[in-house]
């Protein structure tokens, strides 16, 4: 009993949490005269009356009904319009109900601005992002962890302090800088001061310092030396972690929005996220559109969530019990 | 251990690659942004020293409080409301075993797709023609609603559904303290629809997140508390608040804290959502971070001002985590 109740409350919570997602899905697929109709429901049923003439079928929009007839304007299938004003009687109008899926919705949107080149170059820059954050990262957090030296403990602090620096004020002074080295609209501005991940440095050097120090000993004795400890030791044995820094990163920089949209401008470089804002300016009124371009923009990540669910949950829940 | 005679550059070598980055690109900004702040600076470079006029400017300019009392609004509700769902939902998801992985990656799917793309998704929602809000209210026989058109307060709006007349209720607080109707307004009225409308994104977007990090602060609780709580013949909601409460209090910490920290930098949600213009119906959506952007990129390009109230964001968000990690340490388990 009491077990039902709590899988129903979470059943329709669940539901309430996915239903911006199903409904982005079933509208991506309506034509949008019928969302313009406002026939915004889930099912992407079209509901229309057609007109036949004895030997071709008419779609039909109705003006006016005068007492057995009607007088209606005649479309073919592509709502060319074939006659205005036209006298029909009633009874040869049926309505109809068709279950209509318009996949094309994805490929007009996809085609309408260079979408192609979004999702390129919002790979590339995070490719490159998540590679830089691990190599940085675990060169740093190698030190960290492992290393006796001179302010480690004070670089590493400042580090860590300036990690509750929030975006917004370094945004403005950032963009001074890359303006002054000639960086803005380019691969640079989007990959390079990212490439040093703060959280990638705490989160390895706390996976690097439970590595007992005898294995470190027995190392050095085989005379392994540090860079060598690092990559076949260290390494291998933080795997999970390094998954978790990847996922991290890659996340991040896929969903990066304000940093693009403020240091690049042409289209060549523009990111997927800045580019899907532009369509949405640009095509406001297109729903249709826009949903299934919302869809295709996310369903990388969703996939990419889907497959690796639990190392990701299991990577967000950690990032609060160490945070 | 034996010591090197010579000194050893190489834990430096190891660190250069990160320093050099965090130090161009985090430090050099940050002390940047207090000098851009003191000094005229377009997109062409700096000009007159101007010391302090930014930040006496921002005490005179009405839509700078606008803004921060907007930002204000929405972390008074987002925080609360989040925290306590994603507890709720937790304990839910904690008291099961089956389906229990679906569940939690159903709730979880909004932390992981892209702000840009859902803000789309729920523009188009709360559409007045086309959107599904309006849809579904017309479904249960209600009037539809403006929603991100909407500049009323909602407080406004809920009570003038009960027949009350709040604005008389405004006037009547604004001739006693001879403060204008507008002010008393955005101040008494709540939140506009248009930003309810963001705080409910806001929270959808942000639960999932939150719901884990309880999770895992649940999961950790020795089930021996609950035990013996059963025999003593303590009830389920008893258990909740005399053990769960207190013992994932770090874990209430740690949400508090960056939901908090998240909100107040809301950006996305109000760049697509709201507008054009952007910053909803009477500026009612126009939350900090949007009004330093606008600032610095916008038309009057004023790289200058923008750093003045991104530094006050910052100083905002530095003192309020610092307020929180001191009432944290008081209530210690």
């Amino acid at each position: 009993m009491k077990k039902t109740i709590t899988y129903t409350i979470l059943s329709i919570c669940g539901l309430l949490m996915i239903i911006p997602f199903i409904w982005m899905l079933t509208t991506s697929v309506k034509s949008q005269l019928e969302v313009n109709k406002g026939n915004v429901g889930f099912l992407p049923i079209e509901n229309y009356k057609v007109y036949f003439d004895g030997e071709n079928e008419y779609l039909v929009t109705v003006v006016k009904t005068v007492g057995d007839s009607a007088i209606v304007h005649l479309f073919d299938e592509k709502m060319v319009r074939i006659a205005t004003y036209k006298k029909i009687a009633s009874n040869q109008i049926t309505e109809k109900k068709e279950f209509k899926l318009h996949f094309e919705n994805f490929t007009n949107a996809f085609n309408k601005v260079p979408f192609k080149r979004y999702f390129f170059n919002t790979l590339f820059v995070s490719f490159s992002v998540v590679i830089g954050v691990l190599i940085t990262g675990s060169l740093a957090a190698y030190a960290f962890a492992t290393m006796r030296f001179k302010g480690r403990d004070f670089i590493f602090y400042l580090f860590i302090s300036m990690m509750m620096v929030p975006q917004p004020v370094y945004l403005i002074p950032s963009y001074v800088l890359l303006n002054h080295l000639g960086w803005i609209d380019t691969y640079q501005a989007l990959i390079i001061p990212w490439i040093a991940n703060i959280f990638t440095i705490f989160l390895l050097r706390q996976q690097f310092k439970t590595i007992p120090s005898a294995l470190f000993d027995a190392a050095r004795i085989d005379g392994c030396g540090r860079f060598r400890t690092l990559w076949t030791l260290v390494l291998p044995l933080s795997k999970s972690v390094i998954v978790t820094s990847a996922i991290f990163g890659f996340i991040g920089s896929w969903n990066s929005f304000m940093w693009p949209l403020v240091m690049t401008d042409s289209p060549e470089i523009r990111v997927l996220q800045v580019g899907l804002s532009y369509f949405s300016q640009e095509s406001s009124a297109q729903t249709s559109l826009l949903m299934a371009a919302s869809t295709f923009s996310i369903l990388p990540l969703v996939l990419l969530f889907l497959i690796l669910q639990k190392q990701i949950i299991a990577s967000f829940a950690s990032s609060g019990l160490k945070g | 251990m034996k010591k090197d005679k010579k000194f050893d550059f190489g834990p430096y070598l190891y660190i250069l690659p990160a320093a050099i980055i965090i130090i161009v690109f985090r430090l050099v900004p940050i002390i940047l942004s207090f000098i851009v702040s003191f000094y005229e600076w377009t997109i062409t470079g700096p000009g007159e020293f101007i010391g302090f006029a930014n930040y006496l400017e921002m005490l005179r300019d009405g839509e700078f409080w606008q803004s921060l009392l907007n930002t204000l609004n929405l972390v008074v509700f987002v925080v609360p409301i989040s925290l306590i769902l994603s507890l709720v939902f937790a304990n839910f998801l904690n008291g099961i075993t089956k389906l229990k992985s679906l569940f939690r990656s159903i709730y979880f799917i909004p932390t992981v797709t892209s702000m840009v793309a859902i803000s789309i998704v729920w523009k188009i929602i709360f559409n007045q023609q086309t959107g599904l809000a309006n849809f579904f209210l017309t479904k249960f026989g209600f009037d539809p609603m403006g929603w991100l058109a909407e500049s009323r307060g909602v407080f406004d709006l809920f009570l003038s559904n009960f027949g009350l007349d709040f604005s008389a209720f405004i006037s009547g607080i604004s001739n006693a303290i001879g403060v204008n109707y507008h002010t008393i307004y955005l101040i008494f009225g709540g939140p506009s629809l248009a930003l309810f409308c963001i705080i409910v994104v806001t929270i959808w977007k942000g639960l999932g997140y939150n719901t884990i990090i309880y999770l895992a602060g649940l999961q950790n609780i020795p089930k021996v508390y609950y035990e013996a709580a059963d025999i003593d013949g303590a009830g389920k909601i008893k258990q909740f608040f005399k053990i769960t409460w207190h013992l994932v209090s770090p874990t209430t910490f740690y949400v508090l804290m960056m939901t908090t920290i998240v909100t107040f930098q809301v950006f996305s949600q109000i760049y697509l959502m709201t507008g054009p213009p952007i910053g909803g119906p009477l500026g009612t959506t126009k939350v900090i971070v949007y009004f330093l952007f606008d600032k610095g990129f916008g038309e009057s390009n004023n790289l200058s001002y923008a750093s003045a109230v991104a530094l006050v964001l910052f100083g905002i968000i530095l003192s309020l985590t610092l307020w929180q990690k001191k009432m944290e340490k008081k209530v210690h388990y």
